[in-house]
């Protein structure tokens, strides 16, 4: 599914990504824990999180993930917002919940980082 | 290709830069054409243990040494030692503060996470004397896909 349609899905916002709204994404991840995403790999597939801090962004570009999206409305500080475009890594603000983000990317046929659904 | 080696300070509680030398490491092997899955887990490895200073540490060093044929990250500081090593490795275990929990960290997975993610890995610790963790990784021809 391209980026495009991810925004379209999330309603959400995009801070970062103009030039990857056409990449595709088939793996999903949504967490607050960074260690569980340092845990498995993550290889191009999306970050949910609540947590909008420079160690989500850090943490998501160490793992590989390919776009982290922030959940419930919360608007990264503007400090988050550059390391994200300075890393060239896209960042969608959604106004849903973990659940119902999640939910809506589950029914569109993405798949967890594993592959599972 | 020519042996590179830099030392990045990392100091305790600075969560402001927390993670930097690691997208450093990380941009870095990308610019030198490493293959995709062995920059990540070294840069897995490198993060982990940038975390690990940050949270516990002291004032401690990061050193990575670059080679085409193989790779190395040797981390020292000056924190309080680990008591029991053994049990710091069993996956859980954390003695993180609240704060760092706070943060998504402190789960209890960045040794273990270290050592599967590396070719060699050994911890040297002592209670009052510091951590030294040592991580080796093959080049071109040891990644694992």
């Amino acid at each position: 599914m391209k980026l495009a349609d991810i925004v379209s899905v999330l309603d959400a916002t995009l801070l970062v990504g103009d030039a990857h709204l056409d990449r595709e994404f088939e793996i999903c991840r949504g967490s607050d824990l960074m260690s569980d995403l340092l845990a498995y790999f993550a290889d191009g597939g999306l970050f949910l999180t609540g947590l909008p801090t420079l160690q989500a962004v850090r943490t998501a570009v160490v793992s590989g993930v390919g776009c982290i999206v922030f959940v419930r409305g919360k608007r990264p500080p503007e400090e988050v917002v550059a390391l994200a475009r300075n890393e060239d890594l896209p960042v969608l603000m959604s106004p849903f919940s973990m659940f119902v983000a999640c939910g809506r990317l589950y029914e569109t046929g993405l798949a967890g980082h594993d592959g599972q659904r | 290709m020519d042996r590179l080696k830099r030392t990045y300070r990392v100091r305790e509680g600075d969560f402001i830069q927390a993670g930097e030398a690691s997208i450093h490491v990380k941009n870095t092997l990308k610019a030198l054409n490493f293959q995709g899955a062995l920059v990540r887990r070294v840069a897995i490895c490198c993060y982990e243990a940038e975390m690990n200073l940050v949270m516990h540490g002291g004032d401690g060093t990061l050193t990575v040494e670059i080679s085409s044929e193989d790779i190395s990250i040797v981390v020292e500081d000056s924190g309080p030692g680990i008591e029991d090593t053994e049990r710091a490795m069993q996956e859980g275990y954390s003695t993180a503060s609240e704060a760092f929990r706070e943060m998504g960290f402190g789960a209890g997975m960045g040794l273990p996470n270290m050592k599967r993610n590396s070719d060699a890995f050994h911890v040297d610790s002592a209670l009052g004397r510091g951590t030294v963790v040592t991580m080796g990784f093959s080049g071109e021809g040891g990644v694992h896909e």
